[in-house]
């Protein structure tokens, strides 16, 4: 038997009460996180829909897209705006259309790429109830990154039923396939307005996510300049070259690249070098031995 | 290690013995010292930093290329780290070998490509209460030469 095909779902239907403003509507790299999500999907899975509360429906972010609103008497109780969660915007998806399983994306995961997605994909196991990621920081499943097969349907009314909210809980004890992420960033949320910033900082102009994590070490007049002896560095950088710019317009480097020399990993490199992720580098000024 | 970093004085007696052989008839080395003055500023001490790391993996690879080069019995380099009065030993050099000639000559040749090869900086503290990192700051003024311009500030 084929498995059931793959249909996508931007969630969008949450309060954002931690950031204060809706998750959504934010903006990196001059496009709203709903139309990356909705973008990012649309490379992956087609038709992609969007999932909102009947409050949202017109608002501009949402307006235009392929909208499947929240159900309400899914939950058997009329309840306050948003109060079944993900799980019932999820669970409307598959009561609308019940032969799909569906790509679930929450809109506060900036960092999620292609390779994060195709990875996913590829791991895909339709016998399970769901296929997902499971987290780098705590090893718990990631349910709002996930696969999630036709087959759960009435495994999450029931989870509803007994008054639980929480799909995590419910990929706990769920039949799920969980894999680990090969980008350990790809799945870094977002939920306060701090958050946004540095991740607004790390996206950059052109949106992409690609960042890594770099040691670097400072000596003698780079030391003095940046007014430290280490440090760990998060960026999109991926060439000596780039990283020192960076670091250069931070600091106010007075030496410039030609002047120096750089080392990766304890042995010297050429600046174009291609960089991986925890490479330790240093910054080389003109040595004066002897 | 034939190339050693030490935050203490170099105990020269120490390091000569290690470079005895029985095929050897001689032995020449290199100290080099804290002068009191460099273009034309009174120095009154200074320190050197090192990437210690790569400074002993470069500093190794610099005499076993002396051990390739010359016909030579032993080599070895010792290199202080920290602060340096006037007339202490900031770097001392130790080769020995059959005949003299290759003595001098691979002495000369360690020293020389430290100078220009290995992570140590020195930063030189003025009698007018000033301090600079040899080497950086005209570089940085100039904004031009890196490297190769390694000034002969003991030699």
């Amino acid at each position: 038997m084929r498995p059931p095909p793959v249909y996508g779902l931007v969630l969008a239907g949450g309060a954002s009460s931690r950031m204060r403003r809706d998750k959504a509507a934010l903006v990196y790299a001059g496009a709203t996180q709903l139309e990356r999500v909705y973008a990012l999907l649309r490379r992956h899975v087609n038709p992609v829909f969007v999932s909102a509360r009947a409050a949202q429906a017109d608002e501009p972010t949402r307006a235009g897209k392929p909208l499947i609103l929240d159900d309400p008497a899914l939950t058997g109780v009329e309840r306050e705006p948003c109060a079944g969660g993900p799980i019932l915007g999820l669970r409307s998806a598959l009561a609308r259309f019940p032969n799909v399983a569906w790509f679930v994306l929450a809109c506060d995961l900036p960092f999620l790429d292609d390779a994060a997605l195709a990875q996913l994909l590829a791991a895909r196991d339709p016998v399970r109830v769901a296929t997902a990621f499971r987290s780098v920081h705590d090893g718990l499943p990631e349910p709002l990154c996930a696969i999630w097969e036709p087959a759960a349907a009435p495994l999450l009314a029931a989870h509803q039923a007994a008054g639980n909210n929480c799909p995590r809980k419910f990929l706990i004890r769920a039949d799920a396939l969980l894999i680990d992420p090969a980008n350990r960033r790809a799945l870094d949320n977002v939920n306060t307005p701090e958050e946004y910033a540095q991740a607004q900082q790390l996206l950059g102009a052109n949106g992409d996510a690609h960042t890594m994590q770099l040691k670097i070490h400072y000596y003698a007049m780079m030391r003095e300049q940046a007014g430290r002896s280490e440090e760990t560095l998060e960026t999109v950088a991926t060439t000596p070259a780039a990283v020192y710019a960076q670091l250069q317009a931070r600091y106010g480097f007075t030496l410039g690249r030609d002047q120096l020399k750089v080392a990766v990993n304890s042995e010297f490199s050429d600046w174009t070098r291609t960089l991986r992720p925890d490479d330790a580098l240093v910054f080389i000024p003109p040595v004066a031995g002897g | 290690m034939r190339f050693r970093l030490r935050a203490a004085a170099i105990d020269t007696v120490a390091s000569r013995r290690e470079l005895f052989d029985g095929g050897a008839g001689g032995y020449a080395s290199f100290e080099g010292w804290v002068r009191d003055h460099n273009e034309g500023r009174a120095v009154k001490g200074l320190e050197y930093e090192a990437y210690a790391e790569l400074a002993i993996k470069e500093g190794d690879l610099i005499v076993a290329e002396a051990l390739q080069r010359f016909p030579i019995k032993h080599a070895l380099c010792i290199h202080r780290t920290g602060e340096l009065a006037i007339g202490e030993l900031a770097v001392w050099v130790g080769v020995s070998s059959a005949h003299r000639g290759e003595a001098f000559d691979a002495c000369r040749y360690i020293i020389d490509e430290l100078k220009h090869r290995v992570p140590i900086w020195k930063k030189e503290h003025y009698r007018n209460g000033d301090s600079g990192w040899v080497n950086c700051e005209r570089c940085a003024a100039a904004g031009a030469h890196a490297h190769e311009h390694a000034d002969d500030h003991v030699l």
